[in-house]
């Protein structure tokens, strides 16, 4: 019986893949080792200029006001008082960029990166990200 | 020698997006009874924002709900609008109508999808997949993410459209319009998935009023029901929304799974007519209220009363009720009512006189969110639920504090 879906599938033939690759070309023998070595990896597609990833923090333009603490929906910040710093627990972040919108001298952006997952999470603290460089 | 079983599905089962369990009384293959159990995924959100103000409060309720969430958003927002009287000027309700319709758009294609899934059409599960995608790029493409867009805020949106992206948006119509009707045509006019879904799952125009239906599975049964018709909010007052009703393009309503795909493709192209209406009338202006963050803040803490916030998810009514109380910080209360909750109660109608197998497809039908539904849960230490009375609770309450204290220890 010839139904609808054979004349797309037929179409689907020609057409390009709709998704994106694999990272990597073969099935590697352990998949740990190969995510390790960033060049057999195929590039992900790149984020869009509105993505909101990681949190960057300039350290030396924060003034300690804690705004960004006040409208956290995560409790993501911490502060530090002895420095009159804060930091930022990634694993807590869920990105919402309100922080970065409240804190008075931006010293808050957020930064296209994603693959942030870890097992430690003492190791996901931002602490400084240095001066936020354009475009990044 | 009784001759029915009693057989479970779920709350872990391949056909399920999400946890709910339905104990279905079995005579041979047919269902003669059926029970849901829910509680499997209630997270308490609503204790949560008792410690956040309302601008935390946003991004909470954006995670009552991946697919609808900002239906959540924009619910809740309108809610605390409601009491604080912020105005939005039109731009900014432009903008969320916008966003509510791409929503719509997107939850819509990806249940008729996981709907061919469930009847393992799987070739069009993937067709609706790859449409789907289109839509996604789209609100990335205006909010940054993919789910949990986080756009809206008190008072209008927090980014505005760009040329670029009305441009993209308008492509996207003319690329749903051309390529979704051959998705919409491989489903409905295949003889096995036509088979598969007439005439299942059936709720009958007297029961969906009855038992409260709303959104899609109440215009299924051909009840003409649509908030943006019958209380029009943000850019709706403007342009005119007719419920999407069976009976309308095919002479009658059955109120099976296949009149709820129906209108739920069908509402896909009203929404693609509804995002030309809003790119075509979009105000100029202002898209928020006010952009300082510390004066919102400011006017959120003098607010005080109760707020309501009701709109047409992607699922049906959504309603969410705030509190806010002068002088403090935090939000007072807060109650959700999601869509699902409404309509899971004809869940158990449905099911009757169904063969087992089609079973997940009921459930399905409904477009469930059941972690959207689940606002509340009782429990016992057994780990099994009962129901309590308030009054009870107040004196299990009582006791508990008196042989806390009797014990010396501290109350908390
Ligand atoms: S992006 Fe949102 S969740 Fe993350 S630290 Fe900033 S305010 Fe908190
Ligand atoms: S709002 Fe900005 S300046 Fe203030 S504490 Fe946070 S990061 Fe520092």
């Amino acid at each position: 019986m010839f139904t609808r879906i054979f004349q797309q599938l037929f179409k689907n033939l020609f057409s390009n893949v709709a998704t994106n690759p694999f990272p990597a070309v073969h099935m590697p023998p352990s998949l740990t080792d190969a995510l390790s070595n960033p060049d057999a990896i195929k590039p992900p597609i790149p984020v869009g200029e509105r993505f909101r990833g990681k949190l960057r923090y300039d350290r030396a333009k924060c003034i300690g006001c804690k705004l960004c603490m006040r409208v956290c929906p995560a409790n993501a910040t911490d502060f530090v008082p002895e420095e009159k710093k804060i930091i930022i627990h990634n694993d807590k972040c869920c990105f919402c960029a309100q922080c970065t919108e409240i804190c008075p001298v931006k010293c808050l952006t957020m930064s296209g990166e994603f693959a942030m997952s870890s097992y430690d999470r003492k190791g996901n603290i931002t602490k400084d990200s240095g001066a936020a460089v354009a475009g990044a | 020698m009784s001759t029915t079983y009693k057989v479970p599905i779920g709350p872990v089962h391949v056909g399920l997006k999400e946890p709910v369990t339905a104990w279905l009384t079995l005579d041979g293959e047919r269902i003669m009874d059926a029970k849901l159990r829910l509680g499997a995924i209630h997270r308490g959100i609503e204790f949560m924002a008792r410690e956040r103000n309302p601008i935390q409060v946003i991004y909470l309720s954006e995670r009552i709900c991946g697919i609808c969430s900002f239906s959540h958003v924009l619910a809740f927002i309108r809610a605390i609008e409601d009491l604080s009287a912020i105005k939005v000027p039109p731009r900014g309700q432009y903008i969320r109508s916008l966003v509510l319709e791409l929503e719509r758009i997107h939850s819509h294609i990806l249940w008729s999808g996981v709907a061919c899934y469930s009847i393992g059409f799987d070739s069009a599960f993937h067709l609706g997949m790859e449409m789907r995608e289109r839509v996604m790029d789209l609100l990335e493409l205006l909010t940054g993410n993919r789910v949990n867009y986080g756009v809206a805020t008190f008072g209008g949106v927090r980014w505005d459209i760009t040329p670029e992206f009305a441009k993209a948006t308008r492509d996207m119509i003319k690329f749903y319009r051309r390529e979704f009707t051959p998705f919409r045509d491989i489903v409905m006019e295949d003889p096995i998935a036509q088979a598969r879904m007439r005439g299942v799952g059936v709720l009958t125009k007297e029961e969906a009023v009855r038992y409260s239906a709303v959104g899609p599975v109440a215009r299924a049964s051909g009840l003409r029901v649509d908030l943006r018709k019958s209380s029009p909010y943000e850019a709706y007052s403007d342009m005119p929304v007719e419920p999407v009703v069976p009976q309308d393009y095919f002479g009658a309503a059955h109120g099976d799974v296949l009149d709820r795909f129906a209108v739920r493709v069908l509402e896909v192209y009203q929404s693609l007519d509804l995002l030309e209406k809003i790119l075509d009338g979009l105000p100029d202006g202002p898209f928020v209220a006010e952009t300082n963050l510390n004066k919102v803040l400011a006017s959120l803490k003098k607010a005080e009363g109760v707020g309501w916030g009701i709109i047409e998810a992607p699922r049906g009514d959504d309603t969410h009720i705030v509190s806010l109380k002068g002088g403090e910080d935090n939000v007072l209360w807060w109650k959700v009512r999601a869509p699902t909750y409404a309509s899971a109660v004809s869940w158990p109608l449905m099911f009757r006189g169904n063969e087992l197998a089609d079973a997940p497809l009921i459930i399905n039908s409904l477009d469930p969110c059941v972690s959207c539904m689940e606002r509340t849960l009782t429990t016992n230490a057994h780990g099994d639920s009962n129901i309590i009375t308030k009054q009870e609770l107040i004196k299990r309450c009582r006791e508990k504090t008196d042989t806390l204290r009797a014990r010396g220890g501290e109350t908390r």
